[in-house]
């Protein structure tokens, strides 16, 4: 097993963070379309989505059997499939990686449910670091206006309704975002995340995230 | 009554609430016998007043259906094994064995971290890591270890209680030999040599289970008697067990 920083593959990876509402799947998806056009064998991986466990997860949530501790461990169990199938084989085959929401959401989902802070980073040592991990930091108010606007309702464990701080769910949603987005500026400096300002225009935010994805693959075919 | 001492980082929500039952555990290979001597022991338990559940590997609700799909396929990767391993622990430890214990029952299981160990292990995980998520686990007040001393004795049991070889218990995913039988052999005496090696580090009661059924079940009754303060059988004394200290915390989890 190889731990985190210990990976070396031809491929790189990039991945997006940062809170519900913060815009990450829209800049994701542009950078997306465009490395493709500039003829880039790319390779698409988001959260929640290994075949071998989504049946159980999706039964959980409707089901509500989740605790802090196996919500952490079947997520866990998600992204190793995600690691195995999606995100090695590829990077080994010399792609670029692109993933929506890596570990850094784990981390702050899991430790803002309770779960304790190396634990949870343990549980995740197989992973690998990705070239870039951007941060799309949006002010909490943003982020919940966009969400809470934009959906019918809240589901169950997105409120984080499970740790009963708040009956009212939007009320809920709040106090859980605000504690995610703490825990996200926690892990800038630990893990080198990329902080992208997360208020200014798509274009502008895309154009950044452009350049500084352009001068890692300018790296690569330099030593290649 | 105990307040609950778990081997790593505890589960949050665990809390320090003192736990008036007991946890035993029986460990041992595949076809050692743990589902007989798990039945036996529960039904010797109970004739005595004991209030008992049972549990084992892949019986949570929560994750024991999706383990069972994902390994009738040709995709599990070792990793989303042991983590998928490791939400059916965690999903029983919270809503049953957590539960049963502070509710006073003798919790009887089939099972426990040491063959998800044994198993991350010999397939190439790094034993530390996989440790580090089982910190969570609560140190029994028991291990039953049914020991094996060759696999080739473990063949003949599997074959003659009418099962068939399975892939997973062969260690089909790692290559070893050339049929069924070959990797059967040599993925089971790794295993056996991880259990060895954990034997010591945490404590387990060992238990040579190549005698007979009536012999071995009276070994476990009697060391799980005097976990319980009943009186045991009084048969076979001449197999008086040696005192030990019982299960203990590795150096590993303490830093």
């Amino acid at each position: 097993m190889i731990s985190y920083g210990q990976h070396h593959f031809p491929g790189k990876l990039f991945v997006v963070e940062g809170t519900d509402g913060s815009g990450k799947s829209t800049q994701l998806a542009l950078l997306h379309q465009w490395l493709k056009s500039e003829g880039y064998p790319v390779f698409f991986s988001e959260w929640n989505s290994s075949p071998l466990v989504k049946d159980t997860t999706r039964r959980a949530k409707k089901r509500r059997l989740f605790t802090p501790t196996t919500f952490s461990l079947l997520h866990a169990t998600d992204f190793a499939d995600r690691t195995e199938r999606d995100i090695i084989p590829p990077l080994k085959a010399g792609a670029v990686v692109l993933a929506d929401r890596y570990i850094y959401t784990a981390f702050a989902r899991d430790v803002a449910r309770g779960c304790d802070r190396s634990w949870v980073r343990d549980l995740y040592r197989f992973a690998v670091r990705p070239a870039v991990a951007f941060f799309f930091r949006a002010p909490l108010d943003v982020a919940i206006d966009r969400i809470v606007s934009g959906r019918p309702a809240l589901k169950y464990y997105e409120a984080g309704l499970d740790m009963n701080w708040a009956d009212d769910p939007e009320e809920s949603f709040k106090i859980f975002q605000g504690r995610i987005l703490e825990e996200y500026d926690r892990m800038v400096g630990e893990f080198g995340l990329t902080v992208i300002d997360a208020t200014r225009s798509i274009e502008r935010q895309q154009r950044e995230v452009r350049r500084i994805v352009m001068r890692h693959l300018a790296e690569r075919s330099e030593a290649a | 009554m105990r307040e609950p001492t778990f081997y790593g980082t505890p589960l949050p929500g665990a809390g320090r609430e003192p736990l008036s039952g007991k946890l035993i555990v029986v460990e041992g290979t595949d076809g050692v016998g743990r589902s007989t001597h798990t039945a036996l022991l529960r039904s010797w338990l109970e004739a005595r007043g004991h209030a008992v559940i049972d549990t084992g590997m892949t019986r949570s609700v929560l994750a024991g259906r999706g383990i069972k799909e994902a390994k009738a396929g040709t995709t599990l990767g070792r990793l989303t094994m042991q983590l998928f391993y490791a939400t059916d622990f965690a999903d029983r430890l919270e809503n049953e064995m957590l539960p049963a214990l502070r509710a006073g029952f003798v919790v009887l299981t089939d099972r426990y971290i040491y063959s998800a160990i044994a198993r991350a292990v010999v397939r190439g995980v790094d034993p530390r890591w996989i440790r580090a998520i089982y910190g969570i686990a609560l140190v029994p007040d028991l291990i039953l270890y049914l020991r094996a001393s060759r696999a080739e004795e473990l063949v003949t049991r599997v074959l003659s209680s009418g099962r068939k070889f399975d892939y997973w218990e062969s260690g089909m995913d790692l290559n070893l030999g050339a049929d069924f039988y070959d990797s059967f052999v040599a993925y089971q005496t790794r295993l056996l040599r991880e259990f060895d090696r954990m034997s010591e580090e945490y404590g387990f009661r060992t238990v040579d289970a190549s005698r007979t059924v009536r012999r071995v079940a009276s070994d476990l009754r009697r060391a799980v008697a005097r976990v319980l303060d009943v009186e045991a059988e009084e048969e076979d004394e001449e197999e008086a067990l040696t005192s030990d200290p019982g299960p203990r915390t590795p150096d590993f989890y303490n830093g």
